[in-house]
């Protein structure tokens, strides 16, 4: 990186500086434009570069997704002139979107990066309008113009109508050989406009991600708005006014390097020594404590949970690993939130809140991955609010603990979804969102033979394996995104299980009453297949109150006996038993109904989770 | 339940390892002509007997004479009577027979005439055990038996005009056999009137051609709860007939038919296997030290040929083993001694009574014969038996 004393962090111009993010689809070349950019401004010498250099976890890279952002500052000369240019990373998935628009709220400017074989997805949609709501400017780009399937001139067309500008105006890329990187990054220089802020005025600057280290306790990442911060000053949260200490404050350039200071319109990081990110939030103003900012950034909001759901240990001894592993993903996850919660049928575990249905996933597979467990999942939930007939309201985030009696209204979270199809499928969509109660609104056409669809749709409707259907039924080529919009009245009713009598409190859902029928009937059929035959017939119901709607028996086992043991059987015979027996032990009972954990899996899991896991195609 | 090895009966099982044909649903350790190149039965007779000698070294200070000898295979009776008696004359030169000795051999219903069955009980042969399978053709088809059902009438004759105890063994819940199928089998078993029969349910094994042809969907399996119907009706049919139940796959006519050496399995006794594949076990027995080895199971080289290369280099044919102590020991003698009608003691179950408590409840236990101290399977119970002791022996 060269050294110009004209861009050293701490003393640049505003007017030197640039702060931009890219838009992008999951598997359309974030990373790798990135990756390329980093090596292009000799931030990373070509032979040091790790593929996808921005994405850190495992995790991240196996899925092809980035779910924490980072901002590295990069030089670029443009006329003779040196500029710091930060690319702040940001999430694409629609879990995310608030930390998003965290993300665009720190730049100037974004790259849209559109799959020049794939066009624009719904979800990018769905970020383009944030980063033109908080007044972004967009240079449009078209990324992997090398591969023979790309269609370069019908998506510039496509991108152009959709941000109003001239089709010359899209830019041709490949992040893979290279091709037009440089002339992007001039772009970002000459169309993003510089950041602007009140050098002389109280420090205010904006939390757009919080990440927790092992080693140094929380990295904060930080845009200067307002005034600077320096080293070894004393600094304030405005959401909860506490106090920490700055030990360190640096720039990302990609490895971090403690700086001087960081002055109007950088972006850098901050150590403070809190352990935990619920004490750095994401979208909070930090200002300095000796002279405190007397409004805040705005923007700020709690996190909260929109899809619930119980996590237990396969092996009941393991409950303790598993409260110190949430422990532990809590401190760099804000918005994960738990609380012990103990199931007849499953023992003692955790109900967890989350974002969304990504979120569920990528927590439980860091639990698996990183702390070893075995874990059951409930199937997913939204919360409902439910008024009863005394006027009392009760908030559900666990189905089994839907109030009996009477009730007089249940209230469920609505979402306002758009889908993103090629014309030929509207059709289609419609059919799937009409099983799925959901209300048309508008429709758009992107292009000749692309339309944007528009949905108020129950959440939970769209938590059951929603975008599997819309995936499959398109043939991979809808997609989707959502945001909350508020809630709605419907006529649900919770639906038991009951084996041999006894409810099973894990398999109690939430659905709406034309729905009950069809599920009880599913959840039966899958249970009966799924246990083994026991000593005692099992009848297998599905009930509404007491209300018995569906029913299934699991015969009685009538023979369990080897009919041949002689000799030479013996040994086999007696290994086979312990085998048997060993298999027992793993065993839940229901009363005294023995179920095996893979039937709870197994029933638990609809056709598949419902959610874009961000696998690559 | 571990008894001294004076109390202990001791017995000899010899496995022939030949066959004239292999049948798709058997996994046994034999092999047809085909099947054993290097292998001759001259050969396997002399391993044989060369087991024994090392047998009896392996066993001094133990003057145990044998109460039972049992035949099995294969097909014994693919050797030729002189050779099965030359064995039996082993078995007596290396441990003595005991005055009432029990000697079984099986028997293939084609493979025996008067004259042989004869000459073996002139040797000191009792019983026969005639592998009759079934009486319908289709069933027998399915399971490649080649005898004729007029055949096992013949041998039955002829063995008990030779002084020989009869056994018969059936097959049930055959692909293809329905349950009149098997009553026509047991009907035909019971008016040929023999001392004992084996009734056992097709187990369709992975290894086998019937194997395959499930694999592959040209057969279907017999539904368990089909095979359990099969089985009511056998010990129904049975019990009419005046045969009482004595394990759950045997009946026998009187108390003294029952065969001895089987017992001897399900009741923990000693007993040495020879022949290739063949298992043996000696329960645990002082040492001249004073201390006490622990039970032991061992089991021989699988091949005929492997078998006999051992034995002609002065080697032991073993493959491998096992001791047995404490929870095996009992998992074991549990699991065998339960399958009998006389049962186990239910103080041998320590500390399970609850689980008692619930077989008897449940219908698998005899309730009056536990409360007089004795658990034994009910009707229910012996197809449940598995069941009973997973619940028992841990």
């Amino acid at each position: 990186m060269s050294a110009d004393p004209r861009i050293e962090p701490a003393s640049t111009q505003p007017a030197l500086i640039r702060n931009f993010c890219i838009i992008a689809h999951i598997d359309h070349g974030k990373s790798t434009l990135a990756d390329r950019m980093l090596q292009l401004t000799g931030v990373v010498e070509p032979r040091q570069m790790k593929a996808q250099y921005l994405d850190r976890m495992d995790i991240e890279r196996e899925r092809g997704i980035t779910i924490k952002s980072q901002a590295v500052r990069m030089p670029w000369e443009v006329d003779g002139e040196p500029h710091a240019l930060n690319m702040i990373d940001t999430p694409g998935h629609v879990d995310f979107t608030y930390e998003v628009s965290r993300s665009l709220a720190a730049c100037e400017g974004a790259i849209l990066l559109v799959d020049a074989a794939q066009g624009i997805e719904a979800q990018t949609l769905a970020n383009l309008y944030l980063a033109m709501e908080n007044d972004l400017t967009i240079i449009p780009v078209l990324n992997k113009i090398d591969l023979p399937s790309a269609d370069p001139d019908r998506y510039a067309a496509e991108l152009a109508q959709l941000i109003g500008c001239d089709v010359e105006d899209v830019l041709r890329v490949s992040g893979k050989t290279g091709a037009g990187v440089p002339e992007l990054l001039d772009r970002v220089v000459r169309d993003i406009p510089a950041p602007v802020g009140d050098a002389s005025a109280p420090t205010r600057a904006m939390i757009f991600d919080s990440v927790y280290d092992t080693y140094r306790g929380v990295v904060t990442y930080v845009r200067v708005v307002d005034g600077s911060l320096k080293p070894r000053e004393k600094i304030a949260m405005m959401s909860t006014l506490a106090t920490h200490d700055l030990l360190e404050i640096g720039v990302i350039s990609p490895e971090p390097k403690p700086t001087k200071g960081l002055g109007v319109g950088e972006v850098g990081y901050l150590i403070t020594g809190v352990k935990d990110v619920r004490q750095s939030k994401v979208g909070d103003t930090v200002t300095a404590a000796a002279r405190r900012a007397e409004e805040s950034l705005g923007g700020y909001r709690d996190p909260k949970p929109m899809v619930y759901s119980g996590l237990f240990p396969l092996d009941g001894s393991d409950f303790p690993i598993l409260r110190d592993a949430l422990d532990k993903l809590q401190l760099n996850d804000a918005s994960l939130v738990y609380e012990p919660e103990s199931s007849v049928a499953l023992g003692f575990g955790f109900r967890c809140g989350y974002l969304g249905l990504l979120h569920l996933e990528i927590v439980r597979d860091r639990l698996e991955r990183e702390f070893g467990l075995d874990l059951i999942s409930t199937a997913p939930n939204v919360v409902y609010e439910v008024e009863m007939e005394d006027g009392k309201v009760h908030t559900v985030t666990n189905p089994s603990e839907f109030p009996g009696g009477k009730v007089a209204a249940v209230r469920e979270p609505v979402v306002k979804a758009s889908i993103l199809v090629p014309s030929e499928f509207i059709g289609t969509v419609m059919e799937l969102c009409q099983e799925r109660r959901g209300v048309m609104g508008t429709m758009n056409y992107l292009s000749e033979t692309r339309v944007e669809m528009h949905y108020t749709l129950p959440l939970a409707e769209v938590v059951f394996d929603f975008f599997d259907q819309l995936k499959s039924r398109t043939r991979g080529y809808g997609s989707l995104d959502y945001e909350p919009a508020g809630d709605q009245v419907a006529d649900l009713v919770k639906v038991d299980i009951l084996l041999q009598g006894e409810q099973v409190d894990a398999f109690s859902a939430v659905v709406h009453k034309d729905k009950a029928y069809a599920y009880g009937l599913s959840m039966v059929g899958k249970l009966k297949d799924l246990i083994d035959r026991q000593q005692f017939e099992v009848p297998v119901q599905a009930a509404i109150g007491s209300r018995i709607i569906a029913r299934e028996t699991i015969r009685a086992i009538r023979k369990d006996v080897l009919a041949k043991c002689y000799g030479g059987d013996i040994s086999r015979k007696r290994k086979l038993l312990e085998k048997q027996k060993a298999g027992k032990k793993r065993m839940k009972n229901i009363g005294s109904v023995e179920v095996p954990p893979e039937a709870f899996i197994a029933a638990l899991s609809t056709s598949d989770d419902g959610s874009d896991k961000g696998k690559k195609k | 339940m571990t008894t001294a090895v004076g109390a202990r009966d001791f017995g000899v099982y010899v496995h022939v390892p030949f066959c004239s044909v292999r049948c798709g649903y058997c996994d046994f350790n034999t092999y047809a002509p085909g099947e054993v190149e290097g292998a001759t039965r001259e050969g396997y007779v002399e391993a044989a007997l060369r087991e024994m000698d090392l047998a009896r070294a392996a066993m001094p200070g133990d003057a145990r004479a044998a109460r039972t000898v049992f035949f099995g295979g294969g097909t014994p009776t693919m050797l030729d009577s002189s050779a099965l008696i030359a064995l039996l004359d082993g078995v007596r030169g290396t441990w003595g027979l005991s005055a009432d000795a029990e000697v079984t051999t099986e028997a293939n219903p084609d493979s025996v005439t008067k004259e042989s069955l004869r000459a073996l009980a002139r040797a000191g042969f009792t019983r026969v055990s005639l592998g009759m399978q079934s009486a319908v053709p289709h069933v027998l088809r399915t399971l490649d038996r080649t005898h004729k059902p007029a055949n096992v009438e013949r041998a039955v004759l002829a063995a008990r005009d030779a002084g020989l105890k009869v056994s018969l063994d059936l097959i049930y819940g055959t692909p293809g056999e329905s349950l009149e199928d098997w009553r026509t089998s047991l009907e035909a078993v019971i008016a040929l009137e023999p001392d004992h029969v084996s009734a056992y349910a097709l187990v369709i094994e992975p290894g086998t051609r019937m194997g395959a042809q499930l694999r592959r969907g040209e057969v279907a399996p017999t539904d368990p709860d089909v095979q359990a119907d099969m089985y009511e009706l056998a010990d129904t049919l049975l019990s009419e007939a005046g045969y009482s139940w004595y394990e759950v796959s045997n009946w026998a006519r009187e108390p003294g038919d029952r065969c001895r050496h089987n017992m001897a399995y399900w009741r923990s006794q000693d007993w040495w296997g020879i022949g290739p594949g063949a298992h043996s076990y000696l329960g645990p027995h002082p040492l001249p030290d004073g201390g006490e080895a622990p039970a032991r199971r061992w089991w021989n080289v699988k091949h005929p040929r492997a078998y006999a290369a051992r034995l002609a280099a002065g080697e032991s044919p073993e493959a491998e083993g096992e001791e047995l102590a404490g929870d095996d020991l009992r998992l074991e003698q549990v699991m065998l001694r339960l399958r009998l009608s006389e049962g186990i003691p239910a103080d041998s179950v320590e500390g399970r009574a609850e689980a008692v408590a619930k077989l008897i409840a449940d219908g698998v236990l005899d309730g009056p014969a536990a409360v007089r101290g004795t658990l034994r399977l009910t009707r229910r119970g012996r197809l449940l038996a598995d069941l009973a002791v997973r619940a028992l022996a841990f």
